[in-house]
């Protein structure tokens, strides 16, 4: 057998290889649904309940480490899931399940910091977990702790994430690449000291503030997780069949975070997020919906990062202030380089 | 080819070995047995891969940016020339032809 | 925020537009095109980051040398490196290096496998690692060119624990520059020479180079204006005739270098032959460790068995990669017979795909050479 007919860590980094891994693979599991299926590889699934939307999302979490500064992999366990909902415009879940898979041997008394935070967040959130299943597995089978969780809502309007056109503008709700930088430099024991801590949050309150403001005008929406803000802006283009002009400057980011990503050789843009959102607004809309932003405490920096263009679809060009160039897809887990 | 980042030294290791620097809000323990001229706190030093490499005299920054400029000059210098050669072909007094073709 | 070495100096947009048009009025001037290379895939990092290649004038003509010491790292060492974490051994190395395919596998695949495979940030990180799990042999696979070099040296010469060793595949900038320059049919006309590795080696290293080949050398800094300084001040040499080493880089660089750092270098480290992924055989083109420290290095300790990780004497593949040409500047990507069939992107075959600001790996994106002027 051929390395490449194995299943590597790139299946799984958000960028490339995990997309063409679901193409080849899980879309064969993909039939016929009155709204949005499998097939669009959405962040949720969009079942036409009545005159209303159901909104159903899934999603499994790993994080080594399991604890890092700014949270824990119970808060993105359940930040994770409200935030899928909400990217497709359910702000208000109706109810989380969660699944732990446990490694023979794990702590008690982490699983029990786990479950407060994971407490913690459905409240912030107000989704409350209604159901759950617990399995254990052999020392060495599973490493340490895997949580599955997954979450319904009601709403009224789907916002996806194929619905820019050109002239629309792009939002982004926050500073980017604090979650990444945070686990990154505590995995790899990197020895890099200071103020980087993740932005695990759960967005619903923001998102209903945002769609409260922009109404229709709000047309796309999702959540810059694995692979960042370059990912995202790239799916985003190519399902819409649109180019998109982002400007670096505009891209709020903490100064801890470009200062780590200097020393590491990794770009911002490049670097999972949490707790941020990117929205495509009509471009009537911008101010609105930014003010709305900027009034709740998770979106005080929110920004006007890019516009969506006519040419160029699929293809993002980030314009530096010195110069234009194409921003790559990121592929795999970024990676500090000495090069 | 190598990934070098400046910082400012914030402590020196009592034996001299290794400074803690801060790179523009994130701090980083550099070692010190490959740079060539003594440092002290406050001063500062091009890292690679946890080596401080080079430190880098305040001044010659400013000297630096001096010589982007002067080589800027000097450019407008040879644009200007150009120009004047221009302007005499333009005005037939010199044949053109000195310039190997592309 | 420090305001003496504020980066942002360097990056203000102002001084850059006036360099930027300085270049295109000078490249005008020439009336023909200017063919430029850079030897440091740091420059090529640079240039791309800030948006740079957008603003060159059309008739320059700015090739990404064999300057990325990770990318010229050739299969069989990277086979080495598998087969040493697949026999068993803790392998440790930059993240640059973990994807980096070799005839079967990359270290991230052996690690997939369940092979020990970690990611520092620099070789001590890796020697803690070793003091702290006595029962393991762990192993450095060291790359990079003099700079990272001399921090292998330095940790080397400052005592390591027993269970700790070395695989090189540390590479000599020199040879990078030898290389273009002894092709017969190469058309580059000026170098821009790595500024970081001139912090170690000083830019005097150039100036036999530059007199011999008659080939003028800059060396050059890492932020934008140091690339767009140096980019007019070479391409003025190369129109004025003058062969001459111009060290654009004074705030880090020296002409004599950093002379304890080359002793540490050459105390611990010999230049020899090796072949580069893709190009060729490089004389002078590797740095290994000396016979006197065979003892902490992996080559000598272990026996490496690459049969086993599907190793062959030669890649068949590599007879007909072009990324030497490609580098050279004599052959584009779409020239190559293996260019999107045998060699992508995931199943890189030369260095110029393996970058992620190689030639190839860029024109099998985006379906083509780049070209932004018509971006609103």
């Amino acid at each position: 057998m051929k390395p490449d007919d194995r299943i590597g860590m790139k299946h799984g980094a958000g960028g490339r290889a995990m997309r063409s891994l679901i193409e080849e693979v899980f879309l064969g599991l993909a039939s016929p649904v009155d709204g949005i299926g499998l097939a669009a590889l959405d962040d949720g699934a969009a079942i036409r309940v009545g005159d209303r939307w159901l909104i159903l999302t899934t999603d499994s979490h790993v994080v080594h480490p399991i604890f890092f500064p700014g949270g824990d992999i119970g808060r993105l366990a359940v930040s994770g899931t409200v935030n899928d909902l909400a990217m497709m415009g359910a702000t208000e879940p109706l109810g989380l399940t969660c699944a732990v898979i446990l490694e023979e041997g794990f702590p008690r008394d982490e699983l029990i910091r786990i479950r407060d935070s994971m407490r913690d967040a459905s409240r912030e959130a107000d989704a409350p977990i209604v159901t759950g299943d617990t399995k254990v597995m052999g020392h060495g089978e599973v490493d340490g702790i895997v949580i599955n969780t997954a979450g319904v809502g009601l709403c009224d309007r789907v916002v996806t994430d194929a619905g820019l056109r050109p002239g629309d503008r792009i939002l982004i709700t926050g500073t980017v690449g604090d979650h990444g930088m945070a686990v990154m430099v505590k995995r790899h024991a990197l020895g890099i000291e200071g103020n980087l801590r993740s932005d695990v949050a759960p967005l619903n309150g923001l998102i209903r503030a945002a769609l409260a403001a922009g109404g229709d005008d709000v047309v796309a929406m999702k959540d810059p997780t694995r692979g960042g803000l370059a990912s995202v802006l790239h799916e985003m283009a190519g399902k819409a069949g649109v180019g998109v002009l982002l400007d670096e400057r505009a891209v709020p980011v903490n100064p801890e975070v470009r200062a780590a990503g200097d020393l590491l050789g990794i770009d911002p843009l490049v670097v999972a997020n949490e707790g941020k959102a990117v929205i495509g607004v009509r471009p009537g809309a911008v101010d609105r919906v930014l003010a709305a932003l900027r009034g709740h405490p998770l979106g005080r920096r929110a920004a006007l990062v890019g516009t969506a263009i006519g040419d160029r679809p699929g293809q993002v060009i980030l314009d530096t202030g010195l110069g234009k160039r194409l921003l790559a897809e990121p592929d795999g887990e970024p990676l500090p380089r000495i090069c | 080819m190598c990934l070098g980042v400046p910082g400012r030294i914030l402590s020196i290791s009592e034996d001299g070995m290794s400074a803690q620097v801060d790179f523009f809000g994130v701090r980083k323990e550099l070692r010190l047995d490959i740079i060539d001229t003594p440092v002290q706190v406050g001063d500062y030093v091009l890292n690679h891969v946890g080596f401080a490499i080079r430190r880098i005299p305040p001044e010659e920054v400013g000297e630096t940016l001096a010589l982007f400029d002067q080589i800027l000059k000097a450019a407008a210098h040879d644009d200007l020339m150009a120009e004047d050669v221009r302007g005499e072909m333009a005005a037939g007094r010199s044949s053109p032809g000195g310039e190997p073709g592309a | 925020m420090p305001d003496l070495v504020d980066e942002l100096k360097f990056r203000d947009p102002v001084r850059a537009r006036a360099l930027s048009e300085a270049l295109a009025r000078e490249v005008d001037a020439a009336g023909r095109t200017i063919t430029l290379m850079h030897v440091c895939g740091s420059h090529e990092q640079a240039i791309a980051r800030f948006g740079l290649r957008a603003t060159f004038p059309r008739r320059l003509d700015i090739i990404m040398g064999p300057g990325c010491p990770v990318c010229v790292t050739d299969t069989p060492e990277v086979d080495e490196a598998v087969a040493l974490a697949l026999q068993g051994a803790t392998v440790c190395t930059y993240g640059d290096m973990l994807r980096l395919p070799g005839t079967r596998r990359s270290l991230a695949d052996a690690q997939g496998e369940g092979a020990k495979v970690e990611v520092v940030y620099g070789v001590s990180q890796a020697v803690d690692l070793a003091r702290s799990r006595p029962g393991e042999q762990v192993v450095f696979f060291a790359s990079g060119f003099e700079t990272t070099a001399v921090a292998t040296a330095a940790v080397l010469l400052s005592g390591v624990p027993e269970n700790f060793s070395v695989l090189s595949a540390h590479k000599y900038v020199p040879a990078a520059m030898d290389l273009v320059s002894t092709l017969p049919e190469t058309n580059v006309e000026g170098f821009i020479a790595a500024g970081h590795a001139a912090i170690i080696t000083g830019w005097g290293i150039f100036e036999p180079f530059a007199a011999r080949t008659r080939t003028p050398v800059v060396v050059a800094g890492f932020e934008p204006l140091d690339v767009l300084a140096a980019v007019l001040e070479l391409v003025r040499l190369v129109r004025a005739g003058r062969p001459e080493v111009v060290n654009c880089y004074p705030r880090c660089v020296s002409r004599e270098g950093n002379r304890p750092a080359q002793e540490k270098l050459w105390k611990v480290f010999d230049v020899v032959g090796g072949n580069w992924r893709g190009i060729a055989a490089v004389p002078r083109g590797n740095l290994e460790l000396r016979p006197e420290w065979d003892s902490v290095n992996a080559r000598r300790r272990f026996t490496i068995d690459t049969a086993a990780v599907g190793g062959a004497s030669h890649n068949l593949l590599a007879e007909h990669c072009i990324c030497g040409r490609i580098m050279s500047g004599l052959a584009k990507p779409s020239d190559c017979t293996l260019f999107g069939g045998e060699c992508r992107p995931e199943s890189p075959v030369g260095a110029c795909m393996v970058s992620s600001e190689g030639s190839c790996k860029i024109w099998h994106v985006y379906g083509g050479p780049p070209d932004l002027s018509e971006v609103a």
